[in-house]
């Protein structure tokens, strides 16, 4: 018998019988352990109860007392063919973030519907919902059949208005078994008298022939990164590929940033052999040929098949909670393991699940499902759900807690978007040899007191003297204008980073020399500052040590930090991480003020000065 | 074949990895038994050999010398950042549980302090669905408040791998990267994988433990299966609980339920 166990979630309206059904598939396949019937008999004596399958499958005290199932569940049991785990999801449409949880998980789901009431409003939710999650693997069965003493008419009515429901949903149930849990009918045992003219399988023999559910690894490759370790000299990427095979040598390019490197190892631990492929469903670590600045949210990909790179997209959601979305509010969208913040623009349609039509609505409330539109500030990769399920849907999150899930139905390339660059009519190269320079940006880290202003200003001086086009972004300046309201927590000296060199490539692009003069003391800040710069990005490392900077402390910062009147001051209460290949290192203890100078100016003449422009061909081809 | 396994070992190391990711503080709780040594394997495989946070032994002095052995030369083979939490005794336990379930109850206080007083905001721990029909309802990422309570009734939602990683001050999470794995996974695993195993669980005279507790509340079963091949032929036809050797689990119906929602593992 394989080990490999398929996992069915079993779904319905409330009372149509979903436990009882466990109940009598765990008990008529030999699968409950020894004394557990008996143990439930007494149980349900003592309370003056007439023995139900149902309480074999409601451990918990409370559910006993309420008679009602709570919360997801999960029971293994056995047929000859294989193992299975039974996902049990409560009915009741409060609990529908439970069947979520449930059914997610699934490979393939049973629908139970009460012969007597037919498909009511939760069944067809719960089909609705079995269908956004994807599972596409589906059984429909009829239960308490005895109550209508197996009518085939019955049945044939039952059956006609739910499949008639599921196919415009695209889905197609393999089978429509009408049952008896409470008496065991159909579900292991035949029942030959009253349903003799039914000729389908039963329960056990439709569960026997789902499939587990597979992913292709011929689909394009998507490696979204969950952490980067460094636990010796390696530096490893970790995540799981989702979609598509990875192999050593590949030349895998990263969204957003447009990074790209070869796949130099497929890490592993114990592993006796190298490993040199890995594909969907593997928790992996790979080691690159170069150093580029990727971090978790990040997704690897083949060249030849992108994820989209989009700010605006159409999406298909669930609501789960009492606070209805609405229009104008923004959330976190969590796709794999990037994290947006994302505002909705527009609810397209609400989508009333008993008939599937559809209005146009200004808020989504708990248990409804719609088409919303959402915009991000952040380009998000994406693929659409129907193509690449994996990193094509994903959950929305309000604070702390999951609000709801969605499948992206549409979105819009951020290139042929509205927001599409326009081309200039004047070229780079036309700017450069108007200039008599490149343009660029000398981005100049270090700490508080090393210099960085003093250069910068001196640079900008002898530059401009020289007919140069040229300006200083400082970092306490931009903090008066630019970026006045931000703060000095993390989140806001990554953002504050961030448009600085956001107006640095402004201003580089327009063809001047920028001169950034900040402390930006985390390498992960400054590295997005490269990846925003591009090529033209020269990290220049002002360094001076502490005990120099303290000395100096031109600005009596050294002294208040000291005293505990600054908190999460660099270099005394906050981390420096120094550059660790930075362009150009200038050590202002060691040089005098001329000398750095002197130092500097050559490099922005090597690099962007005449000798550049006639070379810079050949230059943007090394490497 | 052991693609199965591989799918279980592929989605635990997920979860490890999105733990240590998003959890500032974290620890992994070690009870010595079969089911956390696969716990401590699987993080050794998603961080490359080192597993890199405290590995928590909450102790009772309770035991069985065999475990304390084993304790002890896997710490210093795997070279663990070994923290023993010792547990608060008996005396100070809720009277009112009975008596063997208040035994049980000194972990629930002795994880409770560790929390307190090292500000763990995340614990891992080897609990797996199929052992325990309260167990069976758990989330992977499970949140808790300082007291260790349980919301059953209130869980947050999980679906498409996307777990609850941001939580309000005062409460932990209870990571469970073993929640899909069944007692036969771990046999077939460790065998598989050549995880070391207390002696205990192999049958001696007729008797073998078949879940590892301490001495004063769990009990060997019958059991001839004195290698991993024995117990894995034992498991396929067994219809004994795993459980069976846990006096708490029995003592009253509703036992291993009350230790639960105040914090029990």
């Amino acid at each position: 018998m394989p080990h490999s166990q398929l996992r069915i979630v079993i779904v319905g309206h409330v009372d149509h019988g979903k436990s009882t059904l466990i109940g009598r598939l765990l008990n008529d396949t030999g699968s409950l352990p020894d004394g557990k019937v008996e143990q439930v008999q007494e149980m349900s004596r003592k309370r003056g109860m007439p023995f139900e399958w149902a309480f074999v499958m409601d451990a918990l005290q409370a559910e006993r007392d309420q008679g009602i199932t709570i919360d997801t569940t999960q029971i293994h049991f056995k047929t000859a063919q294989r193992p299975y785990v039974i996902i049990d999801a409560p009915g009741h449409t409060e609990f529908l973030k439970n069947m979520v949880t449930g059914a997610s998980q699934a490979d393939a789901a049973l629908l139970v519907i009460d012969a007597g009431e037919g498909a009511l409003e939760q069944s067809r939710r719960h089909a609705y919902l079995l269908h956004l999650l994807g599972v596409r693997q589906v059984a429909v069965v009829i239960n308490k059949m005895d109550r209508v003493e197996f009518s085939q008419a019955r049945y044939e009515t039952v059956a006609h208005e739910i499949k008639e429901y599921l196919a415009e949903l695209g889905l197609f149930p393999k089978a429509v078994i009408p049952i008896s849990a409470r008496n065991g009918d159909n579900i292991v045992a035949r029942n030959t008298e009253q349903a003799r003219w039914y000729l389908g399988p039963t329960v056990i023999e439709q569960l026997d022939s789902f499939r587990p559910q597979q992913t292709s690894p011929d689909q394009p490759l998507r490696f979204p990164l969950q952490d980067v370790y460094k636990p010796d000299d390696r530096r490893i990427l970790a995540g799981r590929v989702e979609s598509g095979r990875l192999r050593v040598g590949d030349t895998l390019r990263f969204a957003p940033t447009g990074a790209s490197a070869k796949v130099v190892s497929i890490e592993a631990w114990n592993h006796p052999e190298t490993v040199l492929s890995a594909q969907a469903g593997q928790s992996i670590g790979v080691t690159l040929d170069k150093r580029i600045f990727a971090e978790r949210g990040h997704v690897a990909y083949h060249e030849d098949s992108a994820p989209v790179l989009t700010h605006r997209l159409s999406v298909r959601l669930f609501w789960l909670v009492s606070e209805p979305m609405q229009v104008g509010r923004t959330y976190t969208l969590k796709i794999a393991t990037a994290e947006h913040r994302v505002t909705v623009e527009q609810v397209t349609a609400v989508i009333n699940v008993e008939d599937l039509t559809s209005t146009p609505g200004k808020a989504v409330h708990r248990n409804e499902v719609a088409e919303v539109v959402l915009r991000s500030r952040s380009p998000i990769a994406v693929d659409l759900a129907a193509e690449l399920p994996r990193t094509g849907r994903g959950v929305l999150l309000d604070g702390h807690d999951v609000v709801g899930g969605c499948l992206v139905v549409e979105a819009e390339d951020s290139a042929t978007a509205n927001i599409t660059e326009v081309s200039h009519t004047v070229s780079a190269e036309e700017r450069s040899a108007a200039n008599g320079h490149r343009g660029g940006i000398l981005w100049l880290t270090g700490l508080s007191g090393a210099g960085k202003s003093t250069l910068a200003m001196a640079l900008e001086r002898a530059l401009f003297d020289r007919g140069w086009q040229t300006f200083v972004l400082d970092g306490d300046n931009v903090r008066n204008g630019l970026n006045a309201g931000l703060g000095f927590s993390p989140d806001d000296r990554a953002e504050n980073i961030r448009r600085v060199a956001e107006t640095a490539k402004l201003f580089a692009d327009a063809g001047m020399v920028v001169i950034a003069s900040l402390i930006s003391p985390l390498r992960d800040d400054r590295a997005r500052a490269r990846v925003i710069g591009g090529d033209r990005f020269h990290e220049v490392h002002v360094a001076a040590d502490l005990a120099t900077c303290e000395e100096r402390d031109p600005k009596g910062l050294y002294k208040k930090a000291r005293a505990g009147e600054i908190a999460e001051f660099t270099g005394v209460s906050a981390p420096y991480e120094a550059p660790e290949q930075p362009e150009l290192v200038i050590d202002t203890a060691a040089l005098s003020r001329s000398e750095a100078l002197a130092h500097l100016l050559d490099y922005v003449d090597e690099t962007l000065g005449k000798a550049s422009l006639r070379t810079g061909k050949e230059l943007t081809y090394v490497i | 074949m052991s693609a199965d396994l591989d799918q279980l070992e592929n989605q635990s190391i997920y979860i490890l990895r999105e733990a240590y990711n998003r959890i500032d503080k974290l620890a992994l709780l070690w009870s010595i038994g079969k089911d956390s040594n696969a716990l401590l394997w699987l993080c050794r495989k998603a961080f490359f050999g080192r597993i890199p946070f405290p590995v928590v032994q909450l102790d009772t002095a309770m035991e069985l010398p065999e475990v304390y052995e084993f304790r002890d030369r896997i710490a210093k083979e795997w070279d663990l950042n070994l923290v023993v939490e010792q547990c608060p005794p008996e005396e100070e336990m809720d009277q009112t549980l009975p008596p063997l379930t208040r035994a049980a109850a000194r972990k629930t206080e002795g994880l409770k302090n560790l929390l307190r007083n090292d500000a763990y905001q995340g614990v891992m721990v080897g609990i797996r669905r199929d052992e325990q029909a309260t167990r069976a309802k758990e989330r992977v990422f499970s949140p808790r408040s300082l007291e260790g309570d349980w919301d059953v009734k209130d869980q947050p939602a999980e679906f498409w791998d996307h777990y609850k990683t941001r939580f309000p001050e005062g409460v932990h999470v209870r990571i469970h990267p073993l929640l899909a794995w069944t007692e036969l996974d771990i046999w077939r695993y460790s065998q598989r994988e050549g995880i070391p195993i207390v002696p205990l669980y192999f049958a001696r005279d007729g008797k073998r433990y078949r879940s590892l507790g301490e001495k004063n509340i769990t009990f060997p079963v019958d059991s001839t299966a004195a290698t991993i091949d024995e117990i894995i032929a034992e498991l396929q036809v067994t219809r004994v609980p795993e459980r069976a050797g846990r006096a708490m689990d029995n003592e009253s119906e509703d036992s291993f339920e009350r230790l639960r929602s105040v914090g029990y593992m």
